[in-house]
This record gives structure tokens, C-alpha cells and sequence, in this order.
């Protein structure tokens, strides 16, 4: 009934979580609110950017000069490998459900996960993750150092023959995470699928909900791939079975088909995500609907499909035969298309639109033009006869942080600062913003432009000497390696001014529809509670002037009175 | 009735989100991502059979199949016994579902035991190459899966007993029904595999 809609009762204040009170200290308890989950997430994730990014920089230090000065050459395994294993274990993937986390519910209309408690528990279950990983350190023999990919038979090897090495940990620590990431899948997936608002169908649903969906079948598929792999290889580690072992009839190359099945499709796992944010924000700051926005969505599950089946692409020179060779690169180049489809959605969108940077609309585009470039050298990595050449040159570490740190972290600092006023109630300065982007934008192209021509010419990667030729690229790198550690402090800083003592947020600074942004900021804690609302039309109607949802003045009104 | 209704504040009734649908959806898409570790060690198991220059360990001739046989059979009936309890709970005949549950659980309890006696009597160990490695993580993670299964069942037993818990009870009772067929037909592929398809070329 019209009369009772504005029933003041109705704008009664936020209740608080029961149990907690509504401070800073949730964010340290066990909270089942998937709004502070999805900071917590984030925050710790953000805290491993700063140890992975430390490993870094020690790592570039000795990379500074060619001989092995700085660190031991067994040292240096042991820091890649913990770089790798920390950026991709402990902040992508954290930083990523706590996107989920934060906005799945609030995008569909939800009031939480579906599963609220399994949700805390996979949170909790991050540093115990990271505890078991970072012990390692203190283990006799040091932490594990047969890289990210732990490819036996460096693998499982105990020289010590200790049970409890760097290596076995690494295991340990890595199943953890599969478990949580598990539990998160399948709270993520269940919530989308049953948990909607009255009429939003599929095809109503924010392209961000769309990838983050496909991504977590992914981890649903290929996890459990990995588990069973990795399980096997703890076993030839330590209990002397010899599933990967030549002498006792076992096969390396599997493992490495174990592990690919699920790190290639992992790749996917994070950029997926990261082009639902570039989606949303692309039509927010140039307030065009999305161009082609069906085959955006349906893009983000050929994706899926595809990344299932191209992993060999990673064992070219590992003895695969010639035709299974030829299969792998013509469906890799496959990926092209639906990811195609994509950028030029965007371009398509920007095309012609009147475009406002801000902080995290720099971000959207600087990952943009990054992307495209990293996107090129993966093609050029998918034809078997460059891969033979420069597959195991710095040429793929090039190509992989284009992609990883200068499209999917650039894509992470956008989503950040762009959600920032609505889970946190404050603005963010957007100066330290900007010089946060330019520094990181800079930093970024100056570390992982120049190592392309390091690895055509020949530099290998995984070595802490190398031959003099090599040495400018090096040096650029190094410094841009620095610099990017230097961006974190104006990004540190306005993350925690801001928050302390930012302008209170209104509930929607950018103007941008959305389901999430008829919420007062930050959301009360079961969202809409009980007032659900009913979406009546497509996300992104900028400038069609069609009402997303029915009655869609109340919720304004109600979101600007809380 | 008009006036509680204009209480309301909005169209949308309290409660219009059905929270129990959501529990048997999350544990069906569970099960689908534990059917692939399975086919992890299933592919992996074919894989090295198949490539591996030697399989059987030394003075190991093949497996005894008669046991397992007898424990296949236990286990594909009391995937049956284990409906029909399902059927009794839904007629609300509590003391039925709970003899044949119970049965259930003797079923899968005998299953183990078998696995035992068979483990116990094996000539070759965990680290006897590829063979013993594939052999007893096949059936140990299978095992450890039947376990896990009758736990769950004892607890479903166990809650049959409070009746005001009877719809969340049936709710697990579906569950853990599911995941039993889950478990069974998971033997039924791993029986095939490791008893059936012996013979090396
Ligand atoms: C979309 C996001 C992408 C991410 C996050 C990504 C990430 C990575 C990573 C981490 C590696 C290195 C693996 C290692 O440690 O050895 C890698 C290698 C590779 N990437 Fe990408 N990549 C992406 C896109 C692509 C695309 C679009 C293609 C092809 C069309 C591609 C083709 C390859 C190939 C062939 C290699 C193997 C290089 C080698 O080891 O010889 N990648 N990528
Ligand atoms: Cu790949």
C-alpha cells in the first residue's frame, strides 16, 4: 500500500550484529556479516601485498647486479617460491573473495551468504593458511624452493629427511587454502543461484556477479584436481609412495598435468572478477550502458569452458606430442575471441562517452591498456614455436605481471577505491589517489616493460646470476620494483586517514545504479533485511532513465536518511 | 488482517527467502567438486597403469577377488536399504527409518571391516612402486569416505531422537542419503578399475 511505503518506522537505524559491536574490533572476531568478512578479507589480503612485495624487492635487490651477490642462489629459489606462492595464495585470491564477499550479496539483494558461518570459517581459515606457509622460514632446510609450481622430482626431494620441511608445508599450507577457497565456492555459487531479488533473472544480473560466478565454478572444477595432485605428491614426499617417482614406475609429467588443470583456469579465477570490475566502472565513469552487455556475460562462461581445456599449453617442451601441441595452441588462441568480445565491449563504451577520471576510473584504464598488451604476449606464448623459444626466459615473467599486478592489480586498487565510500561511509582523498596511480602506473611499466626484451634475447628466469648483457633491463626493473614499493605509502596512508577521518559518504557518490547502491553507506548489517526489493530492468540503464527496481524512490530516500 | 498487513512496512513478507533449499543445493555442488578429486585419482590411476614399465610389485600375483566382491555387494545394497529409511521418514514413520538407517550403518560398518581383513592380508605395502601407492590411496580415500559417511548417519540417528529437530533432521537425512549413493557409486568405478581391470598388456 502507497500510504504505509514511508512509514517513518521504516527508517529506523541499522541494527547492529548481534554479538558484536559496532566497532573496528568485528573485524578481528568471528563475524558472519559477508560485509566484514569481505573487509577482512581484504585487509589481510593487503597486508600480504606488503610481505609479497617486501620478497620482491629483496628479490630485485639482488637482480640489481649480475652475479649472485646480495643472497645465496638456494636463498633466492626460497624467495621466489614464496613470492609466488604468497601473492597468488594470499592476496589475489583473499582480495578477490573479499570482492565476493562485500559485493555479491549486495549486488543480487541477498541479505548475506547463504551460508554464513561456513563463509567465517573459510575466512579463518586464511591465516592458519598463511601461518603453516610462513613458519617454513624457521624449519630446518628453510622454506620450500622448487617454485610456485613444486614440479617433482626437485619437489620431493628430502635431503634432511625430516618430515617436517619447507616443502611438506608448502603442501599443507596450499591444501588449506583449497579448502577454504572450496567453501567459498560453494557459498558463493549457491547465494547466486538462490538468493536473487524478485526479478532479477540471469540476465539482470551485474556483469560482476556473472564472472564471479564463473570464476568460482572454476575453483569448483579445478581445485579438487589440484588437491587430489597435490595429496599424491605429500605422499611421494613423505609416506615413499612413488606416483611421481621414475624409479618405482610413477610419471613427473603428471603431476604437471595435475597442476596445470587447475593453475592454468586459476589465471582465469582472478582476471574473470577483475573484468566484472572493469565492467561496472567502465559504464559508471562514462555513464553509457554497457555496450553488448548479454555477450559480456555469456562471454565470462566461454571463458570458462575454454580455460578448461588449454592447460597443456604450459608443458609444450615437456614432451607433448606434436598433434595434442597443435590441438592446445589453436584452442589457446581461442580464448582470444570471448576475451575479445570483452575489451571491445569497453572500447565500445567508452567510445564517444563523456569519461570522468577519477582514481579508480585511472585505474580501469591503465589495466585496460595493460591488458591488451598482456593479452598480445600470451598469444605470441600460445604458439608452440615462440613458447619453445622463450618459455623459460623472462619473456613469461613479463607476460604473466602484465597481466597479474598491471591488469589484475590495477583492477583491484579500482575496486577498491570505488567501493571505498560505500562499506567504509568515507571518502577517499583523491589526490593521494592519484599520486597512488601514477606512481603504481609508472612503477609498473618501467619493472615488467623492459624484461620482455630481457627474455627475447635470452635472459633465463629462475637464476639470481645472469649475464652482463642483461644488465640495464635489470637495473630499470629494479628501480621501478622500488618505485611500486613506494606507491603502497600514499596508498597505506589514504586507506587509513580516509577511514579514521575521511568525508562521510553519501550512499552514492558516483551516481551509479546498482543494487548496492541503494544502500545507505556503510550497508546496515543484513542489507535490505526484510524490504527486498523487485528489479524490474537491465543493470546499466545510464542515461535510459528507466527505474531499476520498483518503487525505486523509497529506497533512495530511505538510503539517504539512514 | 488488513491492519497487521499495513503494519508490514513493505510488500515483501518477512521470511520470503527460503532458507532451506539453499542447504541441499550447497552440498549437491560439494559433492560435484568431490567427484573430481576422485577422477584425479582415477585418471591418475589409468594413466600409470598404463605407462608404468612394471605394475604388480615383485611376487605379487594380483588381487584376491572374492572378498571384495562380498563388500561390493553389502555396500550396493545398503545404498537401497538406505532409500528405504529415506521413504519411512518421509511417511513420518520415525521407528522405521531408524531400524533401516541403522541397518544402513551395519552395512557400511561390514564394509570396512572387510577392507580391513583385506588390508591386513595384503602382500605389498604404501611405498611398493606405483602399484601399492595408486592401490591403497584408491581404497584408503574411499574408505575414509564410508567412515565419514556412517559418522554422519549416527548423527542423523541421533537427532531422529529430538523430535522438534524432525525437519532439519530430514533435511540431513536427504544429505547424507546423497552422499552415501555418492560414495556407493564411486566403489562401483573403483571396484572396476582396481578388481576388474587386472590384467596388464
Ligand atoms: C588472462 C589472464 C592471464 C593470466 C593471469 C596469465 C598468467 C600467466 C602466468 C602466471 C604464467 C606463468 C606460469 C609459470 O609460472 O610458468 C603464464 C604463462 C603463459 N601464458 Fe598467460 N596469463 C593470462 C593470459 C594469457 C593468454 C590470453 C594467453 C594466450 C592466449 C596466455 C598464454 C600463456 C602461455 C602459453 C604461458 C606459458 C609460457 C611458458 O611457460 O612457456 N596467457 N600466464
Ligand atoms: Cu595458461
Amino acid at each position: 500500500m502507497t500510504t504505509t511505503k514511508y512509514d517513518p518506522r521504516v527508517l529506523k537505524a541499522p541494527h547492529p550484529v548481534p554479538g558484536a559491536p559496532d566497532n573496528w574490533k568485528r573485524f578481528f572476531s568471528f563475524n558472519t556479516d559477508a560485509k566484514v568478512i569481505g573487509i577482512q578479507y581484504i585487509g589481510l589480503a593487503l597486508f600480504f601485498l606488503l610481505v609479497g612485495g617486501l620478497l620482491a624487492m629483496v628479490m630485485r635487490g639482488e637482480l640489481i647486479t649480475p652475479p649472485a651477490d646480495l643472497v645465496d642462489p638456494s636463498v633466492y629459489n626460497g624467495l621466489y617460491t614464496m613470492h609466488g606462492t604468497v601473492m597468488l595464495f594470499l592476496f589475489l585470491f583473499p582480495v578477490l573473495n573479499g570482492f565476493n564477499n562485500l559485493l555479491i550479496p549486495t549486488m543480487i539483494g541477498a541479505p548475506d551468504m547463504a551460508f554464513p558461518k561456513l563463509n567465517a570459517a573459510a575466512f579463518w581459515l586464511v591465516p592458519v593458511f598463511a601461518f603453516v606457509l610462513l613458519s617454513s622460514f624457521f624449519v630446518p632446510g628453510g622454506p620450500a624452493s622448487s617454485g610456485w609450481w613444486s614440479y617433482p622430482p626437485v619437489s620431493i626431494q628430502n635431503p634432511l629427511g625430516h618430515l617436517i620441511n619447507g616443502e611438506f608445508l608448502w603442501i599443507l599450507a596450499v591444501a588449506i587454502s583449497g579448502v577454504s577457497s572450496i567453501m567459498g565456492a560453494i557459498n558463493f555459487v549457491t547465494t547466486i543461484i538462490r538468493m536473487r531479488a524478485p526479478g532479477m533473472g540471469f540476465f539482470k544480473m551485474p556483469v560482476f556477479v556473472w564472472t564471479a560466478w564463473a570464476a568460482q565454478t572454476l575453483q569448483l572444477i579445478g581445485l579438487p584436481a589440484l588437491t587430489g595432485g597435490a595429496i599424491m605428491l605429500l605422499f611421494d614426499l613423505s609416506f615413499g609412495t612413488s606416483f611421481f617417482r621414475p624409479e618405482g614406475g610413477g610419471d613427473p609429467v603428471l603431476y604437471q598435468h595435475f597442476f596445470w588443470f587447475y593453475s592454468h583456469p586459476a589465471v582465469y579465477v582472478m582476471v574473470l572478477p577483475v573484468f566484472g570490475i572493469f565492467s561496472e566502472l567502465i559504464t559508471v565513469y562514462s555513464r553509457k550502458p554497457l555496450f553488448g552487455y548479454k555477450f559480456v556475460a555469456l562471454a565470462s562462461f566461454i571463458i570458462t569452458f575454454l580455460g578448461l581445456i588449454v592447460w597443456v599449453h604450459h608443458m609444450f617442451y615437456t614432451g607433448t606430442p606434436q598433434w595434442m601441441r597443435n590441438l592446445v595452441m589453436i584452442t589457446t588462441m581461442l580464448i582470444a575471441v570471448p576475451t575479445g568480445v570483452k575489451v571491445f565491449a569497453w572500447l565500445g563504451t567508452l567510445w564517444g562517452a563523456k569519461i570522468r577520471l577519477t582514481t579508480p576510473m585511472l585505474f580501469v584504464l591503465g589495466g585496460l591498456v595493460n591488458f591488451i598488451f598482456g593479452g598480445i604476449t600470451g598469444v605470441m606464448l600460445g604458439t608452440v614455436p615462440i613458447d619453445i623459444h622463450v618459455g623459460n626466459t623472462y619473456f613469461v615473467v613479463a607476460h604473466f605481471h602484465y597481466i597479474i599486478f598491471n591488469t589484475i592489480g590495477f583492477g583491484i586498487f579500482a575496486g577498491i577505491y570505488h567501493w571505498f565510500p560505500k562499506f567504509t561511509g568515507r571518502m577517499y582523498y583523491e589526490g593521494l589517489g592519484k599520486i597512488h596511480f601514477t606512481l603504481t602506473f609508472i612503477g609498473a611499466t618501467l619493472n615488467w616493460l623492459p624484461l620482455h626484451w630481457a627474455g627475447l634475447y635470452g635472459m633465463p628466469r629462475r637464476v639470481a646470476s645472469y649475464d652482463p648483457e642483461f644488465a640495464l633491463w635489470n637495473v630499470i626493473a629494479s628501480i621501478g620494483a622500488f618505485m611500486l614499493g613506494v606507491a603502497s605509502i600514499p596508498f597505506i596512508l589514504n586507506i587509513v586517514s580516509s577511514w579514521a577521518r575521511g568525508a562521510k559518504a553519501p550512499a552514492n557518490p558516483w551516481r551509479a545504479i546498482g543494487l548496492e547502491w541503494l544502500l545507505p553507506s556503510p550497508p546496515p548489517a543484513e542489507n535490505f533485511e526484510d524490504d527486498i526489493p523487485t528489479v524490474i530492468s537491465e543493470p546499466y540503464g545510464y542515461g535510459l532513465g528507466k527505474p531499476l527496481v520498483e518503487d525505486e524512490e523509497f529506497y533512495v530516500r530511505r538510503s539517504m536518511e539512514a | 488482517m488488513t491492519s497487521t498487513n499495513a503494519d508490514l512496512p513493505l510488500k515483501h513478507v518477512p521470511g520470503h527467502i527460503k532458507h532451506d533449499g539453499h542447504n541441499l543445493t550447497g552440498f549437491i555442488i560439494f559433492l560435484c567438486s568431490e567427484s573430481i578429486i576422485f577422477l584425479a585419482f582415477f585418471v591418475g590411476y589409468s594413466l600409470l597403469k598404463i605407462t608404468s614399465p612394471e605394475w604388480l610389485p615383485e611376487g605379487v600375483e594380483g588381487l584376491e577377488t572374492r572378498m571384495p566382491l562380498i563388500n561390493t555387494v553389502i555396500l550396493v545394497s545398503s545404498s537401497f536399504v538406505a532409500y528405504f529409511a529415506e521413504r519411512y521418514l518421509h511417511k513420518e514413520n520415525l521407528w522405521g527409518f531408524r531400524a533401516m538407517w541403522l541397518l544402513t550403518m551395519a552395512m557400511g560398518s561390514y564394509f570396512v571391516y572387510g577392507q580391513y581383513v583385506e588390508w591386513s592380508e595384503l602382500a605389498f605395502s604404501l611405498s611398493s612402486g606405483v602399484f601399492g601407492g595408486t592401490f591403497y590411496l584408491l581404497t584408503g580415500f574411499h574408505g575414509l569416505h564410508v567412515i565419514t559417511g556412517i559418522l554422519l548417519m549416527g548423527l542423523m540417528l541421533a537427532r531422529s531422537f529430538r523430535p522438534n529437530n524432525y525437519a532439519k533432521g530430514e533435511m540431513g537425512v536427504t544429505a547424507v542419503s546423497l552422499f552415501w549413493h555418492f560414495v556407493d557409486v564411486i566403489w562401483i568405478i573403483l571396484y572396476l578399475l582396481i578388481y576388474v581391470w587386472q590384467r596388464t598388456s
